[in-house]
């Protein structure tokens, strides 16, 4: 695999503990209330103006709005649809969402909530939100797996049809949510937010405290 | 030229047949495998037809050798995963005289070799359901009092679970993954295994997928009224839905150094390979079947082949109104008037969702070897009216060098492979 | 229940059914529901034959009849009244 090729990212976001941080700065916050309630907090916050975003299931709001945070706002990716993808992991799947469709399976199921039971579902729906018509993958990993996710990004690249890809751990169960995206691109952005692609930069936001990479 | 992905081995499972060679032969003699449910537990057993899998779970359980409570999605990717390595004739180092390497608690697990050379092997399969099949078991026990159920029946409920038990099953330990991207799930392993040879990670890769029935599945399709009530007809101008099938596919990917080592005569290739994002809806596939048409174009693109060398083409075609007319669309695009052979085998097996990817690979790589194609049934008025494009009939003597198989999932995630003779 | 009311209530039963943002007074009854008029796609459209099952005990016989029943407020309010189960007349 081809390891030369330099590559960036050039903007983060971390959804939990109902904060979002984008890049190093807490971006908003909404202490003391239930995750849903958080979420059409950010949502308001972020000027979405998007009233799809109120039929998705949560793990899709939840990537939308995380992916709104380095995507939306202004930014011009300055590519094609085509070399735009998606890597995405969580540990819940689609789970969320398949508990709250088989507790309907006794009465009349609702087929708005069967399309999310699954967890590339919000893959779709951050693409048809920003026009992302590359590859995409969805993997489900007991813990995020930086390493795996770096590589399988770099390979994405290496094949040459790709030129940013949102990347990084989108999950939810219940009260327990963690949105963290990376935009990856083979240009810097010229920004200090702007920093090398490796494991040690995705794990140290990942984990640090505040969202921020020191 | 990237370097070239061989197909070593094959196995497949479905409601056609037990193994490779069953499929086929229903295939040829043109026998679906869709009728009523037998096996599943569902109030839609009258309802809507079904391509089951001929067997108990028990009957699974024994013919893989387990004991203990086993998902059904588990035990049919085992079956066929473990067809494709011994199809292969790859050995585990220290379990001689057994080829499939069960090596099941051994955790003598780095010794596969191919003839002489050592090689690093890698399970990728795809499945939508996963354990969700015992988890339905449970349920009713738990609702009812919630120190009720047998928890050895959840354990297994995550769709990584059941590729963690294959893996060990088998004795695959370099790398295990999983995928999960619906109905593309096992075209995107296909994929992500060819990649991982390309880049040297890998030298054989176990790649495909595996989906049992579900109530969950069941219900789910019901819901968005896309279940057809009568045996499904995919790409005709009269087709009503698709018939939900379960199985299992497999394919054995191998570098060029270990088919050498192998010795067996390597005859077909991965050549190409793309997924793209529709990007229109959750479910619904964009009425210019963008998604499809880019996968197509990328893996030919990529296998650096015209139009016009496109032999065949196994479709995604799974009878509803929405895909086929998507994927007809797209398939226009690309070819205008100077269509490739065509035909869904979605009609013998029902559509096994994650597994598609994986069983039709199977099929492909056959008609390849053999130069034959394979057709869709019950087609009265095909969507594609120009005469002779649809396969209605098993063909022989077929002049192909490639084929494209296209797998289209929710979420818009679309891909096409294209294996070619070398 | 009066045509009039049963109007109101459809547009409750929908805002609610579909995660609209709207309010009742916004959707005008004879407005189209899909594409120009409150945007609806093809998953709302299987809500609505569910919302119809649910909440009014019609049952669609199936999914071809929708884009007719569906094409506004009015014509689903005229196709529950002529479709009512007897005992809720």
């Amino acid at each position: 695999m081809s390891h030369t090729q330099q590559l960036y990212i050039n903007a983060a976001c971390r959804i939990g503990n109902n904060q979002a941080w984008k890049d190093g700065q807490l971006f908003f916050e909404q202490a003391g209330v239930p995750g849903d309630e958080f979420m059409v907090g950010l949502y308001r916050k972020l000027n979405l103006q998007y009233p799809k975003w109120y039929k998705m299931d949560r793990l899709s709001k939840l990537g939308v709005l995380a992916a709104e945070i380095v995507l939306g706002m202004g930014v011009n990716l300055n590519c094609q649809p085509g070399e735009k993808a998606i890597v995405l992991a969580n540990s819940h799947s689609s789970l969320d969402t398949d508990a709250r469709f088989v507790s309907q399976m006794e009465e009349i199921p609702s087929p708005a909530v069967f399309v999310y039971t699954l967890p590339n579902i919000v893959s779709g729906e951050i693409s048809i939100r920003h026009c992302f018509k590359g590859e995409q993958a969805f993997f489900v990993s007991s813990r995020p797996d930086m390493e795996f996710l770096y590589s399988y990004v770099r390979a994405i690249f290496a094949d040459g049809r790709t030129r940013v890809c949102l990347m990084g751990w989108a999950d939810i169960l219940g009260e327990q949510f963690n949105a963290t995206l990376y935009r990856v691109s083979a240009d810097s952005d010229d920004s200090v937010h702007s920093m090398e692609f490796n494991t040690q930069n995705l794990y140290q936001y990942f984990y640090h405290e505040q969202g921020a990479v020191s | 030229m990237a370097a070239p992905v061989y197909i070593a081995g094959l196995g497949a499972v479905s409601a056609i047949g037990d193994n490779v060679q069953e499929n086929i032969s229903s295939l040829k003699e043109g026998r679906a495998g869709l009728g009523p449910v037998r096996y599943l537990r569902t109030r839609h057993a009258e309802m809507f037809p079904v391509g089951e899998v001929k067997a108990t779970n028990e009957e699974l359980a024994i013919r893989c050798g387990w004991t203990g409570t086993n998902s059904r999605t588990a035990m049919l990717g085992y079956l066929a995963a473990k067809e494709a390595l011994e199809d292969a004739g790859l050995s585990l180092h220290g379990h001689a005289g057994d080829e499939a390497g069960r090596s099941a608690g051994s955790g003598m697990t780095e010794g596969w070799m191919a003839g002489e050379l050592a090689c690093r092997v890698g399970l990728i399969s795809a499945t939508s359901v996963g354990g969700m099949d015992l988890t339905e078991d449970f349920f009713p026990a738990f609702m009812a009092n919630p120190k009720a159920g047998k928890l050895s029946q959840v354990y297994q409920h995550e769709c990584g679970a059941i590729t963690e038990k294959m893996a060990l099953e088998l004795g695959v330990s370099d790398f295990v993954t999983t995928i999960s991207t619906a109905c593309s799930s096992s075209a995107n392993a296909i994929m992500m295994g060819a990649r991982m040879i390309r880049s040297g990670l890998l030298d054989v890769v176990v790649a495909g997928g595996t989906d049992a029935l579900s109530r969950f599945t069941l219900n789910g399709f019901n819901t968005l009224m896309i279940l057809d009530s009568q045996l499904c007809q995919p790409f005709d101008k009269g087709r009503r839905g698709l018939n939900l099938g379960e199985g299992a596919g497999f394919v054995v990917l191998v570098s060029e150094q270990v088919a050498k080592a192998l010795g067996q005569s390597m005859d077909v290739v991965l050549s190409g390979y793309c997924n793209a994002n529709d990007a229109h809806h959750q479910t619904a596939s964009s009425p210019e079947g963008i998604g499809s048409y880019t996968a197509m174009k990328g893996a030919m693109k990529m296998a650096g082949l015209e139009p016009a060398e496109i032999g065949y083409i196994n479709l995604h075609g799974t009878g509803t109104q929405n895909n086929d007319a998507s994927e007809s669309t797209a398939i226009q695009r690309i070819f205008g008037d100077a269509y490739p052979r065509m035909s869904s085998t979605k009609s013998f097996t029902g559509h096994t969702l994650a597994a598609c990817g994986g069983i039709e690979a199977v099929y492909t790589v056959v008609s390849l070897r053999q130069q034959c194609l394979f057709p869709g049934l019950r087609i009265e008025v095909p969507v594609i009216d120009k005469p002779g494009v649809m396969v209605q009939v098993f063909e022989e003597d077929a002049d192909i060098r490639h084929i494209i198989s296209n797998s289209f999932g929710f979420g818009g995630n679309c891909s096409s492979l294209i294996f070619s003779l070398v | 229940m009066n045509r009039e009311q049963l109007v109101e209530d459809l547009k409750q039963q929908i805002i609610e059914q579909l995660n609209l943002q709207v309010k009742p007074e916004e959707i005008v009854a004879g407005d189209p529901l899909f594409n120009e008029g409150l945007g609806l796609d093809s998953i709302d459209a299987l809500e609505l034959i569910v919302l119809m099952q649910q909440k009014y005990r019609i049952k669609l016989a199936n999914a071809e009849e929708g884009p007719k029943v569906f094409q506004s407020i009015d014509t689903m309010a005229d196709y529950i009244i002529a479709h009512q189960p007897a005992a809720n007349k």
